[in-house]
């Protein structure tokens, strides 16, 4: 079976740690839960950190070290977020902060040896379905269902089933672009592990740099940057 | 050498996905002309090397969607095995 491979040692799929029934169906319990878990628990774990530092602040005394970076994502965050939104900015403040911090913590987590949420499909799909349902709900909401229809038959009434896939392939455009660009890093790295396992002492640690945090941090950005564009335009739109 | 029907599929999948990846072309002439357009504009204003450089990073980021379409196909067909 493994013939196609060469290497059997190389080893990037997601394995299934432990199975259940529920309601006649098989369930497994993957490495991405247990990753997705510890992502989830090092951002909980940072965020109550971040707001007991900030609630206790005295704001006569000096800031100390991670009061200062807090600050500075927290103001990094704002600026990208009104730069690009304009006066609607604050409602989306949240949403958008925080889909950054695990999109940036989950590319990261690569650098931990787990394998990164988002090369899993079924992650990254839900994040591009809850920028869909942002841009479906904020488009009806302030242009109307007539704004709507109107919008969907933008120059000649012919052109409704173009822009129809045009709307569905959004969502399915930027979950697949973070999720396989995760992936090929992920898959980079595993192969470089695997089948140059003798001498992959050191120097891997600059692929780490390059796939992991460079290419992470860009597509967090991305994906990031893309949501608040479609949002913005559906309120937007005139 | 008896070659099995599946083992035919397994070769005529590796062919496939050698030829997916030929995708890598477009986004790689692609984002070298983004690259070489972004140094011309940091050349000729120098001050906005900040805005230049982040404007080409995500247009980059999202000219690279095709190439990944196809390294997708190629992972597909090796790994998950659609054909089998």
């Amino acid at each position: 079976m493994n013939s196609v491979l060469l290497a059997a040692d190389v080893n990037f799929m997601i394995k299934g740690i432990f199975s259940y029934q529920i309601f006649g169906q098989t369930v497994w319990i993957t490495t991405t839960h247990v990753c997705l878990l510890i992502v989830l628990l090092l951002f909980a774990v940072f965020g109550l950190c971040a707001h007991h530092v900030i609630v206790n602040a005295d704001p006569y005394a000096k800031p100390g070290t991670f009061q200062n970076i807090v600050e500075l994502i927290v103001e990094m965050l704002d600026n990208m977020i009104t730069g690009c939104m304009g006066k609607s900015a604050p409602k989306f403040l949240g949403y958008i902060s925080t889909l950054f911090c695990f999109i940036l913590i989950s590319n990261f987590s690569g650098l931990l040896g787990l394998r990164p949420p988002t090369a899993d499909y079924g992650v990254t799909l839900p994040l591009g379905l809850i920028t869909f349902g942002m841009i479906f709900y904020n488009k009806i909401k302030h242009q109307g269902v007539g704004g709507f229809l109107k919008g969907l038959c933008d120059p000649w009434p012919i052109w409704a089933p173009i822009n129809v896939i045009g709307d569905i392939a959004v969502p399915i455009s930027i979950s697949l672009r973070l999720f396989a660009n995760i992936l090929s890093g992920t898959v980079m790295m595993a192969l470089v592990y695997g089948l140059l396992s003798k001498i992959a002492w050191g120097w891997p640690g600059f692929l780490h740099l390059y796939f992991d945090l460079f290419s992470g941090a860009i597509q967090t950005y991305v994906f990031c940057m893309l949501t608040m564009t479609y949002v913005a335009d559906a309120i937007n739109a005139d | 050498m008896n070659i099995s029907g599946q083992d035919f599929i397994f070769g005529c999948s590796a062919i496939g996905a050698g030829l997916a990846l030929i995708a890598g072309i477009g986004p790689g002439v692609g984002q070298g002309i983004a690259a070489g357009h972004a140094a011309a504009a940091v050349g000729r204003n120098p001050g906005a090397k900040s805005d230049v450089t982040s404007t080409m990073l995500l247009g980059q980021a999202v000219a690279e969607t095709t190439g990944l379409y196809g390294l997708l196909v190629a992972m597909l067909l090796l790994f998950v095995k659609p054909f089998t």
